[in-house]
């Protein structure tokens, strides 16, 4: 699969921007050739920190480092990172400490490590954190972006990217807004919300989906939260029908988000497609085919949700 | 430090205890044990030792205290107050609804609280971060963090620990990071010894590479000399096992578990502060227990 990785696009957006920006820091828990924060470390061994597997204490001294007028980028597989949430939510939360969590190696997408190795409910957890957005970029031009955002964002932020190649669903004028919702399609009968590694299936599946006469518009999620409100309720009310796709545990991500939106504020049907008990290992087809987040199985559960 | 004013010193911290005890009573909660075992070192790290501004709490070239055992944030609460970061009358609003003194130490509501705390176990890492980027901005400024025994059960403690003599070498060594361990002996359920043993200590953290000072917690002077060893250590941050009493100046409330977390009736505090304070009762004590006395009443 041609694309890049967006933990890719991440280890090389930090280069660049750490060549303007001395306050730009990684700190790392013996994962930096796979966070992909290895790249930095090279070209600045000063401002890269590696505490060996030691994650609590990674995220602690990131929040120091971010007190003290740091940018932190504290990295590790999302399990790891916000497996150590009780760290995450009184030292970097309320302590509106600005370190950036980086989560990489989100969902079965990793394919044959397994379970223990997948993120599936970072989102969940963080979401329910009152001040930690949620930026999942979809390719390497809004990754790339999404990373300078992080660095002015001056606030907690989290970062959600794949060991995998994405795709471009961008062309090279694209511009990543914080917090706005990026239609990639326009369409009638129904609403694709998709976030991340599923983003590019999402788009195949709507021209599945237009062969069979179904007019599917696809929407790029990538501010999980906090959710444009406004941009996915104008979505929803068009087209009256909501199918969310993410690499990540239907409980508590993007799936749950739309569904707490939509239930207050305008009751729609919403079918939530991603990973509904634990991972396993596998190729990364065989699980994405599995769980339903091919372009086929998106397809094919648009249009049982169509009643097609 | 060349000029210390033990006397004063000694005022203030005796005063400390007072204030403590009279808070807590009013909050009706909280945690007198550690309070009372900590504010010594705290009395001389606030009156004696740490560069601050307590008209501008983000002062750039401050020091930084980071309380790792946030339940005992009340001793800290009274050094603030004294030293003029907000009004002593704030003091009686801790725990209370809409206090900034939140139970454990909230940085967000109460500017001059460095960190979060409370959540035991993490303190000692975000210090060490504060550390790293004091040296890495340049600047002189130091980091203090208070550690508690019970405390150091926990498994980042030990990450920390680890990590903290070899961090930001090789040009940014943390010597400008101090731990100081509260050491009473007590927790929650029980004697620290009984629950699980830290022993032996100094030879576990100086095996870690950390130069280690152990000193009696209570002695300002030695307090304040340590302060200066850990000033003078280059190379390496400094670890101090102070030795205190849980409930230290209250005969009923020293060493004993029961009073770890659980707040003195007014009677009770009206006892503590005259032990506290002694005989005769100094005039501006007087209106404190009659305060109380109204409290007993109501």
């Amino acid at each position: 699969m041609p694309g890049k990785a967006s933990r890719a696009a991440f280890g090389e957006a930090l280069v660049d921007l750490g060549a303007n920006d001395e306050r730009i820091v990684t700190v790392d828990a013996d994962l930096s050739k796979s966070t992909m924060t290895a790249k930095f470390a090279k070209a600045y061994p000063g401002r890269a920190f590696n505490v060996g597997i030691a994650e609590s204490g990674m995220i602690g001294l990131a929040a120091g480092l971010a007190l003290a007028g740091r940018v932190p980028f504290a990295c590790s597989f999302a399990c790891f990172v916000v497996g150590r949430f009780e760290t995450i939510r009184v030292s970097v939360a309320y302590s509106n400490a600005p370190v950036i969590l980086v989560g990489t190696h989100v969902g079965v997408a990793i394919g044959e490590d397994g379970y223990t190795q997948m993120g599936l409910e970072d989102m969940a957890c963080l979401r329910s954190l009152p001040n930690i957005p949620i930026i999942q970029p979809a390719d390497e031009i809004e990754t790339k972006q999404a990373v300078a955002y992080a660095v002015e964002h001056r606030n907690p932020l989290y970062l959600r990217l794949t060991r995998q190649n994405l795709e471009a669903v961008h062309d090279d004028k694209y511009q990543f807004r914080f917090g706005k919702a990026d239609l990639l399609r326009a369409g009638t009968d129904v609403s694709i919300l998709a976030t991340g590694g599923t983003v590019w299936n999402s788009l195949e599946a709507a021209k599945r989906l237009a062969a069979d006469g179904v007019n599917a518009e696809v929407i790029n999620v990538a501010t999980v939260k906090p959710l444009d409100e406004e941009g996915l309720l104008l979505s929803a009310g068009k087209t009256g029908r909501v199918v969310t796709v993410e690499d990540h545990s239907i409980h508590g991500g993007l799936g749950s988000a739309v569904s707490d939106l939509l239930s207050e504020v305008m009751p729609t049907p919403v079918k939530r497609l991603g990973v509904n008990g634990f991972g396993e290992s596998g190729d990364a087809k065989g699980l994405y085919a599995k769980h339903g987040l091919d372009p086929d199985g998106i397809a094919k559960s648009v249009l049982k949700f169509l009643n097609r | 430090m060349a000029n210390l004013d033990l006397a004063k010193l000694e005022s203030i911290a005796r005063d400390g205890r007072v204030q403590i005890l009279r808070m807590l009573t009013h909050s009706g909660s909280g945690h007198p044990g550690g309070s009372l075992s900590v504010i010594d070192i705290l009395t001389v790290l606030y009156f004696s030792r740490m560069k601050y501004d307590a008209k501008n709490p983000t002062w750039e070239d401050r020091d930084r205290f980071v309380l790792s055992k946030g339940h005992c944030v009340p001793a800290q609460y009274y050094c603030m107050a004294r030293a003029g970061f907000f009004p002593e009358s704030l003091l009686l609003t801790l725990r209370k609804l809409g206090s900034p003194l939140q139970g454990h130490p909230d940085r967000m509501a109460l500017p001059g609280i460095e960190a979060a705390t409370g959540s035991l176990g993490q303190g000692l890492s975000v210090a060490a971060g504060m550390a790293l980027g004091l040296k890495l901005a340049g600047k002189s400024s130091r980091v203090y963090c208070v550690l508690g025994d019970g405390e150091s059960q926990e498994g980042q403690v030990w990450e920390s620990l680890m990590s903290g003599p070899k961090l930001g070498a090789p040009d940014h060594h943390l010597d400008n990071l101090c731990v100081i361990l509260d050491y009473n002996g007590i927790q929650l359920d029980n004697f620290v010894k009984k629950i699980l043993d830290l022993e032996p200590i100094v030879d576990k953290v100086k095996s870690f590479g950390w130069p280690v000072l152990d000193i009696n917690g209570h002695d300002l002077a030695q307090i304040d000399k340590a302060l200066d060893q850990a000033e003078a250590t280059k190379g390496a941050p400094t670890y101090i096992v102070a030795h205190t009493v849980k409930g230290k100046g209250v005969s009923f409330m020293e060493n004993d578990p029961e009073w770890h977390g659980k707040a003195p009736k007014p009677s009770e505090a009206i006892e503590a502060i005259r032990e506290v304070v002694g005989e005769p009762v100094p005039a501006s004590v007087q209106p404190i227990l009659d305060e109380l006395k109204a409290l007993e009443k109501k």
